[in-house]
């Protein structure tokens, strides 16, 4: 209640559960991810990440607990949500049979947008090559061209943005990151590896496992499928 | 500030256009259209696939029953028809696939704009490169097997109409089998029973108009049940997605 007094947090998790396949993954998540700061999701491989995300972005339904955006809950403020919203998932959203300029050009972005944004992923020279013939790890720069382009959205949601990476690769998406929470965005994402960030909060959702590790979802069979 | 965000700053009056663009929603619909449309002259052999099916199973009728002249007549509406929708059936399945496996489709159901439209683009392309073609060869296939001269612009519209009625259809079912890795015949049998109705008023109009009657009201009625799905069908198959990407 106290939250939507003067400037409520971007998104805000109350008591949050969420299942998948009739297992309760995590329970009693509570989180705020305030404008101008980020939250790193740990947790073992299997232990909820994605579920999580994609329960933030509104592709997971089955969750337990409150959602706020800006103060506004779940599921009513998807709409405008997602109109605020940046999502790179585990498969990034590149069409293979698209060029790396037009897979930014179907993200809404202006040719000379997507061309600078490829120079800072280090696609400079490949823009007009078919992404079917680049590696893995350029597909995902692809992806993450994305965060490069001007006035990106305010709410990143990211899963494993460093996977597939080099070192060069993963020190310029931190550089993005900072910017991105310099000028008010809020970045939620999931890593395995140590992410150097100001202002970055930590959730493991280790900390968070229900009472009984194979605790079975409440209500599953009583009324879903009745 | 770094140099990047620097450069960024900059320019005042893009940033107002992109804002603008956002707000109305994402990609717009003749976008989505073109970038289909690229897609799938790019997968050429995806186009070539249905029409050769189309072309070498009606080549062969002959060879099977017989090359009788009154026998093939009689058959060849039923026949062109039944092939041209197995054709779009054989054709429906990769719809939606290559966009769920690469997690476009997943991004189109995050997009303000509505999935309906982005669903609909994709129907047309689909109709584009599949149904229009395959109306278009049907008067050389009736020339084939012996049509009568009555039935080639009937045959042609019917199938113009039908065709992008059996397109809008399959895409609900080519939406609800999407996450399965192999859908094979469930497809077919979500799918055929709603293909029926279109069927049997595409070889009715045909047959009518052999048989000199007047076949403006099964068009009708085609058209009638295209306006339907085109109205519904692509809700349906946004909603079937949404089911199929929560998994």
């Amino acid at each position: 209640m106290s939250a939507t007094v003067c400037s409520p947090p971007v998104l805000q998790l109350r008591r949050l559960s969420c299942e998948r396949d009739g297992r309760c993954l995590f329970s009693g998540l509570d989180l705020a991810l305030e404008a101008g700061a980020a939250v790193q999701i740990e947790g073992a491989n299997g232990s909820g990440k994605t579920t999580l995300l994609r329960t933030l972005i509104g592709s997971a339904g089955d969750y337990r607990g409150e959602i706020l955006w800006r103060g506004e809950p779940f599921p009513r403020a998807l709409p405008r949500m997602r109109s605020t919203l940046l999502y790179i998932g585990h498969q990034a959203g590149v069409r293979r049979g698209l060029t790396p300029l037009e897979n930014l050009a179907w993200y809404g972005a202006s040719e000379r947008d997507a061309l600078a944004a490829l120079e800072q992923v280090d696609l400079y020279g490949f823009e007009d090559s078919s992404c079917q013939q680049l590696s893995a790890g350029q597909n995902r720069r692809v992806a993450l061209a994305r965060l490069y382009l001007p006035n990106a959205p305010q709410l990143w949601i990211l899963d494993e943005p460093l996977a597939a990476l080099d070192v060069a690769g993963v020190s310029s998406l931190q550089g993005q990151m900072a910017c991105h929470l310099a000028r008010g965005g809020a970045i939620l994402f999931t890593s395995h590896q140590p992410v150097a960030l100001a202002n970055l909060q930590h959730v493991n959702l280790a900390d968070h496992e229900p009472a009984g590790a194979l605790e079975p979802w409440p209500g599953e069979g009583d009324h879903e499928y009745a | 500030m770094s140099t990047p965000e620097a450069t960024r700053q900059a320019p005042r009056v893009d940033v107002a256009r992109n804002l603008a663009a956002r707000e109305r929603g994402g990609p717009g619909f003749v976008a989505l259209l073109r970038t289909e449309l690229l897609l799938a002259l790019r997968r050429r052999a995806d186009i070539a696939n249905p029409l050769l099916f189309f072309v070498t199973v009606l080549a062969l009728l002959p060879l099977g029953v017989g090359p009788e002249p009154a026998l093939l007549a009689r058959l060849a509406p039923g026949m062109i028809w039944v092939m041209a929708l197995l054709a779009t059936l054989l054709s429906q399945e990769s719809l939606f696939r290559s966009d769920f496996e690469d997690g476009s489709l997943e991004q189109l159901t995050l997009a303000p704009q509505p999935l309906y439209f982005a669903v609909l683009a994709k129907v047309a392309v689909h109709w584009l490169v599949t149904g229009l073609p395959l109306a278009m060869l049907s008067p050389l296939l009736g020339l084939m097997l012996n049509l009568p001269p009555g039935g080639y612009i009937c045959l042609l519209l019917s199938l113009l109409l039908g065709t992008a009625s059996l397109s809008l259809i399959g895409a609900v079912g080519a939406a609800l089998t999407v996450a399965l890795r192999r859908p094979g015949l469930l497809l077919a049998l979500i799918v055929m029973p709603l293909y029926v109705p279109v069927l049997i008023f595409g070889t009715g109009a045909v047959q009518a108009a052999l048989d000199g009657y007047a076949y403006s009201v099964q068009l009708a009625i085609l058209a009638a049940l295209l306006a339907g799905a085109a109205a519904l069908a692509p809700l349906a198959a946004a909603g079937a997605i949404r089911i199929s990407t929560d998994s």
